[in-house]
């Protein structure tokens, strides 16, 4: 008990290739964990796994527990169960993570819906209106009630990730998994939208796995990082610990590519 | 930003153009004709009225057939019978198409692949030819028949495109993100992937009931439509052919009502598609 999210030993097949070996880790409420590496290392395989939701033809073995039921062999009708109440998933990118078809409000208002059903509550539509209102309030929307009425293709990519933040929230999930979630956006609003989840995952005392491979973004982003490096972890720890004084040698390398762009810019500025 | 799909292309402000209008029209006006035949027509369609072989005069715009029936009467008659198949056709062909088509999306990927398969094989024949077929399975040459036969014939087809669609669709992260939320495949289904899918089927359907006009012309001109006294346009232009020479306005009059159906179909689809998809809409 305690734990939102514990992965133990897992691997992920594609037949036969290894693609990801032995991995363990574990998220608790009101912990923020990030998880990075380069393209291919594994960590969106890794969310993918946590969630059941692994693409056709790969498989994992180990152990994945999510709320304490085990993931890994169980039907797809257990897991949909627990997916999108003990966690939900923000996407890298927010355009194809939003329906292009169906009003913002509408999308939001489809997982109110959902959740409510679940819970065996009966909403009304004035309720459901006013909760999709709020909600797009509580992600810094502004004016909920015309964005609302808006396609994702009028909105702007910042806009959008807010709103798929908002959809991720309608579900009040224990832990949430953001898969790059600020790789898409311009740096200022990765920041925004940085903070935005900062805060949303302390007042909501939900978990966080945070995927990236933007090392300044992980930093401001977690408490505790994990290292992913061709599918198997090289290192774990809190951040400053890991990213101050880094042991493996991809770490280090990691760390000093970082380092160096971060002075290359200054010394152009 | 840093995407660029066709969603984000500049929005094109034609919401309504003049193709569509005339599209509409001629569609519309084959619809308004044809349901004015189930209450009034200008002659008794199976009644010989006037000279055989007649030219087109004031008292028959379209002239006469070889037995002095009205021609203009029995093509009002043909549009009826023209629509009725293609809505029944573009029905069955639909119900059949698109359910197979989901299927194969969701399926897995064995199942997938002989769905695939199936469905290249049969299009490969040419719809008329299996329609014929279908037909000839039958117990006779009748106007249901022909719709059973056409819709069949032609869902492949919409089975096919239905399955690539959804499997575009599918592919989304948005998909992936109402999973997680813990939607089922009904709900995915009816949510996002018909939604999505049906501006480009409903074109499809348009010309597909274009298709099923031509399709039931040639299936009555061949003499297995609707079996005569029908006036079917098909069954009209083949009779007119031995006397083509002599009387040329009854092979033109059909093929006039034909082609501007199948044309006024066409231009419809083309429309249509602007209307249906929000994202080329302006805002």
């Amino acid at each position: 008990m305690g734990n939102l999210l514990t992965i133990e030993n897992m691997s992920i097949r594609h037949t036969g290739r290894l693609l990801v070996s032995g991995v363990s880790l574990s998220v608790t409420a009101g912990e923020r964990v990030g998880l990075i590496g380069e393209s291919g290392s594994g960590k969106s395989l890794t969310a993918l796994a946590a969630i059941g939701l692994l693409p056709e033809g790969m498989t994992a073995e180990g152990s994945v527990l999510l709320a304490d039921r085990q993931v890994i062999g169980a039907a797809d009708r257990d897991v949909v169960g627990l997916r999108g109440t003990a966690v939900a998933t923000i996407f890298q990118e927010p355009l194809t993570a939003l329906d292009p078809l169906m009003r913002i409000g509408d999308q939001i208002a489809e997982v109110l819906r959902r959740r409510a059903r679940r819970d065996g509550r009966s909403v009304s539509r004035a309720d459901v209106a006013t909760e999709v209102s709020a909600l797009m309030a509580r992600v810094a929307l502004p004016d909920p009630v015309r964005l609302a009425r808006a396609y994702p293709h009028e909105m702007s990519g910042g806009q959008r990730q807010r709103a798929a933040i908002a959809m991720a929230l309608a579900c009040r999930p224990s832990l949430l998994i953001a898969d790059e979630p600020t790789t898409a956006l311009d740096v200022t609003t990765q920041a925004e939208v940085l903070r935005l989840l900062e805060t949303l995952v302390r007042e909501e005392n939900m978990g966080l796995l945070f995927i990236s491979h933007d090392l300044p973004v992980v930093g401001t982003a977690v408490d505790r990082v994990l290292v992913l490096r061709a599918g198997e972890l090289v290192e774990e720890g809190p951040v400053a610990e890991v990213f101050g004084r880094p042991r493996h040698p991809y770490t280090v390398g990691l760390v000093e590519a970082a380092r160096a762009f971060d002075q290359a810019i200054g010394a152009a500025l | 930003m840093t995407d660029a799909t066709p969603a984000l292309a500049p929005a094109t402000s034609t919401r309504v153009t003049p193709a569509f209008l005339v599209g509409a029209t001629l569609v519309g006006l084959h619809v308004v004709v044809g349901l004015l035949t189930l209450i009034w027509t200008p002659y008794d369609p199976t009644a010989m009225t006037g000279g055989r072989l007649a030219p087109p005069s004031l008292a028959h715009w379209a002239g006469t057939d070889r037995l002095g029936r009205d021609l203009f009467t029995e093509i009002m008659v043909g549009a009826r019978i023209a629509l009725s198949v293609g809505i029944g056709a573009v029905a069955i062909a639909s119900a059949i198409g698109v359910t197979v088509g989901l299927l194969a999306a969701f399926a897995s990927r064995t199942v997938d692949d002989v769905l695939a398969a199936t469905l290249d094989i049969l299009i490969a024949f040419p719809t008329l030819l299996l329609a014929m077929l279908i037909v000839a399975a039958s117990d006779g040459a009748s106007l249901g028949t022909a719709i059973l036969a056409i819709g069949i014939a032609s869902s492949s087809i919409v089975a096919r495109l239905t399955r690539i669609l959804a499997r575009r669709v599918l592919a989304m992260d948005y998909i992936t993100a109402a999973r997680v939320s813990g939607t089922g495949w009904l709900g995915i289904v009816r949510i996002h992937v018909l939604p999505n899918i049906w501006p480009t089927l409903i074109v499809n359907f348009a010309l597909q009931f274009g298709l099923a006009v031509i399709a039931e012309a040639s299936l009555s001109y061949l003499g297995l439509g609707a079996p005569p006294p029908n006036a079917s346009w098909g069954r009209l232009l083949q009779e007119a052919q031995a006397t083509v020479y002599t009387a040329p306005f009854g092979a033109v009059a059909p093929g006039i009502a034909l082609v501007s159906l199948v044309i006024g179909l066409n231009l419809f689809a083309d429309g249509l598609r602007d209307v249906a998809d929000p994202t080329r809409r302006r805002r």
